[in-house]
């Protein structure tokens, strides 16, 4: 009896501390979500006098990946990307995240380009407004041009398949 | 030998990682700067102040903060532009609103428990010994007597 104080204090300190394993701590929740989508104008990748807003996107939903040549995670997610943007199911718009356009077009020549179009930020001002802090991320933007849903890090295909794909649906299904 | 060691050490201190260094015209401004910087979370390093990382992000938002400034925003203006693209989470003071309420009154709630456990403990050791026999107590007294004869 005398025990069961100390014990039970014991059994939920051990309970916090596993769901505190659990937990990613670099997973910050976007303020973004709900909110529409920064505007800005620039330069495309591959054809740099012509400049890309997402303006251009509204009434499509659309999914916007940032991605960089130096990012090696980004390398990873490449293939499910690919695989993804393939089912035509949506258009993936890149921001080419502080990097160099040579390197930028080399990477997409090596690895294949899943993208309708990237973007080049190469100092990084639309990543700011986006609230970009770990590359790749990548945000799923409805007909209207609001951000619905963000995600931080590299996608697998059980993220692609359970989370961004419903979703997509979903929205595609709201209307304009 | 000596221009070996020299040598060494104009290489090492070309080895240090250097914050850019920001002129502001007004010293009042560059106070501001600081506080600011100290007061911002690098999401990239979490436990490390913008003004201390050396990670690309937080260079951003140093330049940031100095572009800001110098608009003529004010302190709330550009914590306010921080939060609203990367959340309460980018400050290290966050505000106290009902999702953050637990995070502001866990330390006092935390030294209350420990304070009511700490009396809990004192008042158990004060109380008297209640659970005697009668024959223990007719034992005491019988001592008590004998001593005061």
């Amino acid at each position: 009896m005398r025990y069961l104080l100390p014990l039970g204090a014991f059994i939920v300190l051990v309970i916090f501390l596993g769901i505190g394993l659990k937990l990613d701590p670099k997973e910050v929740p976007s303020p973004l979500i709900g909110k529409p989508a920064p505007q800005f104008s620039l330069p495309q990748l591959h054809a740099p006098e012509q400049n890309f807003s997402p303006e251009q996107m509204k009434g499509k939903v659309w999914l916007l990946n940032v991605w960089a040549s130096w990012c090696v995670s980004c390398r990873e997610e490449h293939i499910h990307l690919s695989e993804f943007a393939r089912t035509g199911i949506v258009e993936v718009v890149g921001l080419n995240y502080k990097d160099e356009p040579e390197d930028a077009k080399k990477w997409l020549s090596l690895l294949g380009n899943p993208y309708l179009l990237s973007i080049s930020d190469k100092e990084g001002k639309a990543g700011l407004d986006w609230g970009v802090y770990g590359v790749p991320e990548t945000f799923v933007i409805d007909k209207k041009g609001v951000i619905r849903h963000k995600q931080t890090g590299p996608v697998n295909p059980e993220i692609l398949q359970n989370v961004i794909l419903p979703l997509v649906q979903t929205l595609n299904g709201e209307a304009s | 030998m000596k221009l070996a060691m020299i040598l060494l050490v104009l290489f090492s201190c070309s080895l240090h990682a250097e914050i850019k260094i920001y002129d502001f015209k007004d010293p009042a401004l560059e106070q501001r700067y600081q506080g600011l910087t100290e007061e911002l979370r690098c999401l990239v390093c979490q436990n490390q102040n913008i003004a201390d990382s050396h990670a690309e992000l937080a260079e951003d938002l140093r330049g940031k903060v100095y572009e800001l400034l110098n608009k003529g925003e004010t302190d709330a203006q550009i914590v306010e532009y921080m939060t609203n693209r990367y959340g309460d989470f980018v400050l290290y003071r966050p505000p106290l609103k009902s999702k953050t309420l637990i995070l502001w009154l866990a330390p006092i709630l935390t030294v209350l428990l420990g304070a009511f456990g700490f009396w809990a403990v004192l008042r158990k050791r004060d109380k008297p010994q209640e659970h005697l026999s009668d024959t223990e107590r007719q034992r005491i007294e019988e001592l008590l007597k004998r001593k005061s004869e």
